[in-house]
């Protein structure tokens, strides 16, 4: 199978990973990011992935994944054995973001998490000309039907990670063009502009 | 000393052109020793083996049958001069490539098929073994297994794999022998047997049992078979080895043969032909004891104790990698059980896959033509031979 082109938020979290690292993808979807990191960078990889049919895809083309609910299965992952664990695009899709946030801090040495910013600015247009719950490129989805039932801005994340006593190493906004540029996590430029948002981790 | 010669089949051969494969004896110097405390020397174990070990010995693939199986697991049977039971998956150009791996197929200690087991001379006394048969349990299976590599010289395996109760002795390897198992696949298996397969094994055992030609376990002396009691036990098995939707599809309420009900007890309906079938053609090739032995040895079966009722302490920093397979229909080894050993092995931070196969044909499926499970085990077996350096 040829390799895809990493989706650029994907890429930007690739490009924050130490080859040879033991890494964890929590919602790893069909597996691009890991197999990535698996070929280009010799990580040991591990995934967890919701669908079944995504863990199938992830395992035909060789990679290490379980069928698991990031709310539920994280209990089950002994502390520290990872040197990094992932969370891409995932985090606004869970029942309890404290606790799975809790978790990940637990399990791996840092903790990359990406999702998209509701303090853009088209959605707070969006919202307020509208007056409708905003679907923009990322936040596609109807009200009713959306998996994402706890979006959050990027200064939301930030009193989030500092209310479980975590450390902000670094963050990264990321523009809808895919071009990614650190910011400050709690300027009030970002929380603005950032289309999404990549913060890297640490238990302090 | 281990001597490899031919295996000794007790019953008569529908096709003697067949393979028989091969047998090795372990002497008195060499005994099993197994979990009841007793051992057995001298002992058999009767194997197959498909494609050649390379110069390094490190394409070497073990496959572990289930309760019924054998190791007949990809050529033609010498007793049944049927197909192998898993020649969808091994053989040249199969997900178990006989080009490129050395596949080793055993009979389990207990079996009927040349390996050592209740139906074979007691040398002690020069009669059948019957109930003289040490109670054996799958660990015990794999400690055989162990003693045929190192006879053979193997030192590692690429990947064990097996379904059902060769699912749980996949799991018992990769506890007991985590160094040389680089790869396991147990599929639609368990860590340890249910409660309700207790009792259908219970409801077999004593359909053999009560059939007054078993004799006490004595009917080779006898000459007689409990042949009824064996297909009864065969029969309400084999239900559980399929689903209710496939049952439905395959059969619903279709009478045999037949436009009206019989008023009589014949059967009347397709899915009772089927059974008797079913019953009738196991009891050619399977020893009623054997039967009784093996079941018992999954009953038996529950990992976690050997490691104080804890299942990931079973794995603690095991080096291999596995990949959990389950089927969506399986009511006898269900996905909930196979996501537990996920989670055991999760808790001991091993490399794991899981993947649940959509399928309605139950228990079964991982001996019938499931795509998803051909590829599965293709690509799992393909990267673990890349990463291992196995051209």
């Amino acid at each position: 199978m040829t390799p895809r082109a990493l989706r650029p938020d994907l890429a930007a979290i690739a490009a924050l990973i130490a080859p040879a690292s033991r890494v964890l993808d929590v919602g790893c979807g069909e597996g691009d990011l890991l197999e990535h990191l698996v070929s280009e960078k010799q990580v040991d990889g591990r995934g967890i992935e919701l669908s079944q049919q995504n863990v199938n895809a992830c395992v035909a083309r060789g990679l290490s994944v379980v069928q698991g609910d990031a709310d539920t299965d994280l209990v089950d992952y002994p502390s520290s054995v990872f040197d990094v664990v992932i969370l891409s695009q995932t985090i606004q899709a869970t029942r309890s973001p404290r606790s799975v946030l809790q978790h990940l801090l637990r399990i791996g040495a840092k903790t990359i998490v990406s999702f998209p910013n509701f303090g853009h600015w088209p959605v707070r247009l969006a919202l307020l000309f509208n007056g409708r719950m905003p679907r923009t490129a990322t936040l596609g989805y109807r009200w009713y039907e959306t998996p994402n039932i706890h979006l959050c801005t990027i200064s939301d994340f930030t009193d989030l990670v500092r209310e479980n006593g975590a450390r902000i190493e670094r963050a990264f906004a990321l523009t809808k063009k895919g071009r990614t540029r650190p910011v400050t996590a709690d300027a009030w430029g970002p929380n603005l502009f950032a289309q999404d948002a990549i913060f890297v981790l640490t238990k302090s | 000393m281990a001597e490899i010669g031919n295996p000794v089949f007790l019953r008569a051969l529908a096709a003697p052109d067949a393979d028989p494969g091969q047998a090795i004896t372990f002497g008195t110097d060499q005994p099993l020793s197994l979990d009841s405390g007793r051992r057995l020397a001298p002992f058999t174990v009767a194997f197959m083996t498909y494609g050649s070990l390379n110069s390094l010995k490190s394409n070497a693939v073990m496959v572990c049958h289930a309760l019924t199986g054998d190791q007949f697991a990809a050529s033609c049977h010498p007793v049944t001069g049927k197909r192998g039971w898993w020649e969808m998956m091994i053989g040249p150009g199969k997900p178990i490539d006989t080009e490129r791996f050395f596949v080793i197929c055993p009979n389990v200690v207990g079996g009927c098929m040349g390996t050592t087991g209740p139906a074979d001379i007691n040398p002690a006394t020069g009669r059948p073994f019957g109930l003289a048969f040490p109670l054996i349990t799958i660990r015990d299976m794999v400690r055989a297994q162990a003693m045929l590599l190192d006879a053979l010289g193997i030192e590692k395996i690429l990947c064990v794999l097996g379904g059902s109760m060769g699912g749980m002795q996949v799991l018992q390897w990769a506890a007991s022998y985590p160094a040389r198992v680089v790869s396991a696949v147990p599929i639609a298996a368990a860590a340890r047997h249910s409660a309700q397969n207790i009792a259908f094994h219970e409801v077999g055992r004593q359909a053999i049992m009560a059939d007054p030609a078993w004799r006490n376990g004595e009917y080779a002396l006898h000459g007689t078979n409990p042949a009824k009691g064996l297909a009864v036990a065969r029969m309400a098995a084999h239900i559980t080895y399929l689903s209710e939707a496939a049952l439905q599809r395959k059969f619903g309420r279709t009478l045999q043969n037949r436009d009206s009900f019989s008023f009589a007890f014949s059967p009347d309906f397709q899915i009772e032909s089927y059974l008797h079938h079913q019953g009738i053609s196991f009891v050619d090739r399977f020893d009623a004891n054997s039967y009784l032995y093996i079941t018992r040895a999954m009953d038996y079966f529950d990992l976690a104790t050997d490691y104080g009722g804890s299942l990931a302490e079973a794995f603690r920093g095991s080096p291999t990698r596995f990949c959990i397979i389950s089927f969506t229909s399986d009511w006898l080894f269900p996905t909930a059980e196979n996501k537990r050993i996920a989670h055991a092995l999760n808790a001991a931070a091993a490399n794991v896959s899981f993947v649940e196969i959509e399928t309605d044909r139950g228990h079964d499926s991982f001996l019938l033509d499931e795509p998803e499970l051909f590829a599965t085990i293709r690509a799992f077996l393909g990267s673990v031979a890349a990463r291992a350096g196995v051209a």
